[in-house]
């Protein structure tokens, strides 16, 4: 079998600083294929956001102390040199930010902050580089992109700043895309046209996709693979439909309880999940999520002392969880699911 | 706004020694002489004006800008031709030409130093902020609180003490050679005094341009910038450098402004003849027709180059520009 396209193995991101060492990301494994979309999901702090910037060499390379492999298409971004990690930036591996706002230069226009994206990777004239924006924007749905390539990033509504973002990062027709938080800015009803627009680009470029989100929702809508990430960690692993189906680690049970669902009524409520996101310097011992856990005295007390490992609980769903996969199961089944169905 | 800034100079002048006590008599006597009788003191003082109400006074004063003026002060009447920005009773002479004449000497030391400052101050601040807490940026630094805070006067003196007495590689001062008679002899003749007005700006354009890049370069558009895989340079310079020259680009247009009017200190220092120099003597003779010329000529180099900066925001920053 060939070497999946994306590969993380063991991904260690961490940052000392006075208080102690920062571990953003603490041993991250994951695959992607050209054309599969991977939805990585977690609340804020848990690593996602640094593991995206980590896989394009935009983490802060001054104090980050980075191991583990990274191999892009064969190549291994952490020990390539960073003016070859630089010129795979942009065309082999391109990302979305949250806010298009901020994300573009206020100071230039739409069109030539993508003429830039597309000029450093391909030695074209200014006037057919100019063309390839047009074309660009009118591939992402902006009505007169022939006009509005002059325009400034902040007479763009915010769902046509996003559009423009993403026609940027597709500018040099990248295999690898991440997008971080690409919908969180947005209204929602502008939201849904986005998230329809980048699986339609992803399908026409076969390229691989990386959704970030907290939003289970856009990951059920794209997503082939899911990645909760917790504490720094990959905390459960598997295809969309399995995850979704049977979800096993209860810290995803606690993320699907705390969604809004329309669909009963405004007497549900909601099943948040109590206590805060663990510190990323003093990450509590054992499993990082036993103290917000109900089922931690179920381990016996190894949820408090030993670190779980990420086992196959059967056809390829990783979790990390002491709980027997059995016991998860039942609880699910038992507990957890008629809870969310009936919206307690 | 002019108009405002022409009132406030002429009540300053005008108002405040009258507030201070001065009689119309007392000033008409400053202009004819110590042996004149009181007769001849208040004949003056009602030919010059000084009886008449303010307004009429300031009306006065203004038509002799734009339509040259006559003074009666001694002998027979005195044209003051316009632009008439005052006569000078203790020379004689109008104020105007004078001020013509100084206006190149303080060109030429503002303008080589702006240049000098700017593209010293901001090199050494970016090379700062990208460097931040190594030991190029501490010194920087460091050299940079000495510059904002020792006066000219000192870092002046040391200078010529240095390098024009002691190593003689600089010009000794008092010389100014216009530069259409010899563009080399100007600009050596200018050299120390344009280091040392540099030094002093660029000290606070370089904390200016340090503090700018720090929070550019970490806004999310850098990110982006390096994101599409451009070289780090252009990130810097193209992007970074680019919006943290904005609040520098109004500084500048601000400090050159107000240069332009007389860098009093560094042309006394280096006794240049320019515009500074010139109202430090005539604040030494008591002669308030001079000082207001050079004080209204400043004014107005102020309001312009604040004109101007306004005009540049437009182009520098887009957002600005009306739609």
């Amino acid at each position: 079998m060939a070497a999946p396209f994306l590969e993380l193995r063991d991904l260690k991101i961490h940052f000392p600083t006075d208080d102690g060492l920062v571990k953003s990301v603490d041993g991250l494994s994951f695959s992607l294929e050209r054309g599969k979309t991977l939805g990585i999901v977690g609340e804020s702090g848990s690593g996602k956001s640094v593991t995206s910037l980590g896989i394009l060499g935009l983490h802060n390379k001054r104090n980050a102390r980075v191991s583990g492999e990274i191999v892009l298409d064969g190549t291994d971004i952490v020990t390539a040199s960073p003016e070859s990690v630089r010129k795979m930036r942009g065309q082999k591996m391109a990302m979305i930010f949250q806010d298009p706002l901020s994300a573009m230069h206020p100071y230039y226009t739409v069109g030539v902050q993508i003429i830039e994206a597309y000029r450093v990777h391909n030695n074209v004239s200014k006037s057919v580089a100019r063309k390839h924006a047009i074309e660009m924007l009118n591939r992402v749905g902006i009505p007169q992109a022939a006009r509005r390539v002059d325009d400034y990033p902040h007479q763009f509504s915010g769902g046509m700043r996003q559009r423009a973002m993403i026609a940027m990062a597709l500018s040099c027709d990248p295999e690898l895309l991440i997008a971080d938080e690409p919908t969180t800015a947005l209204d929602v009803t502008v939201q849904a046209q986005i998230l329809d627009l980048m699986r339609d680009l992803q399908k026409e470029f076969n390229s691989a996709l990386i959704i970030i989100t907290h939003d289970l929702g856009v990951v059920a809508e794209l997503a082939d693979d899911v990645l909760v990430m917790y504490g720094g960690k990959g905390i459960e692993y598997g295809s969309a439909i399995t995850t979704f189906e049977g979800p096993q680690h209860p810290y995803t049970w606690g993320l699907l309880g705390s969604m809004p669902r329309l669909d009963q009524g405004v007497s549900a409520r909601l099943l948040p999940i109590s206590g805060t996101p663990p510190s990323l310097i003093n990450v509590p011992t054992g499993c990082a999520f036993h103290p917000r856990c109900a089922y931690e005295p179920l381990t016996g007390g190894r949820g408090k002392t030993e670190v779980p490992e990420l086992v196959n609980a059967g056809g390829g769903h990783l979790v990390r969880c002491h709980l027997s996969v059995s016991e998860r199961q039942r609880i699910w089944a038992e507990e957890i699911k008629p809870k969310l169905e009936a919206g307690a | 706004m002019l108009i405002v800034v022409s009132m406030v100079t002429f009540a300053i002048f005008f108002l405040v020694p009258r507030w201070a006590g001065g009689s119309a008599e007392s000033l008409a006597a400053r202009y004819v002489g110590r042996t004149a009788d009181e007769a001849e003191i208040a004949a003056a003082a009602e030919r010059l004006g000084f009886n008449d109400p303010i307004y009429v006074q300031y009306w006065d004063w203004l038509k002799g800008i734009f339509a040259g003026s006559t003074y009666d002060i001694g002998p027979g009447p005195e044209h003051c031709p316009a632009p008439c920005f005052g006569y000078s009773f203790i020379s004689r002479t109008p104020v105007w030409p004078e001020l013509l004449d100084r206006m190149p000497v303080t060109f030429s030391l503002a303008l080589g130093a702006a240049v000098l400052w700017l593209i010293s101050g901001v090199a050494v601040g970016v090379l700062s902020a990208l460097r931040r807490g190594t030991i190029f940026d501490r010194a920087a630094m460091g050299i940079a609180l000495a510059g904002v805070s020792l006066p000219i006067f000192f870092t002046g003196l040391m200078a010529l003490a240095i390098f024009s007495y002691k190593l003689n590689i600089t010009a000794p001062g008092g010389s100014y050679t216009p530069i259409e008679e010899n563009p080399a002899q100007w600009a050596y003749d200018l050299l120390l005094p344009w280091i040392t007005l540099a030094f002093l700006f660029s000290a606070a354009y370089a904390r200016l341009t340090r503090a700018g890049m720090l929070e550019t370069m970490s806004e999310d558009y850098v990110r982006t910038a390096r994101a599409k895989g451009l070289p780090e340079r252009t990130v810097i310079t193209k992007h970074g450098l680019r919006a943290a020259l904005t609040p520098i680009v109004t500084i500048f247009g601000l400090d050159v402004g107000l240069l332009l009017g007389g860098a009093v200190l560094t042309e006394t220092t280096f006794s240049l003849p320019g515009l500074g120099k010139y109202a430090i003597d005539a604040i030494a003779t008591n002669d308030l027709p001079k000082i207001l010329g050079v004080v209204m000529l400043t004014a107005f180099f102020v309001v312009f180059a604040n004109l101007i900066v306004d005009l540049l925001y437009a182009v520098v920053d887009p957002r600005v520009r009306l739609t």
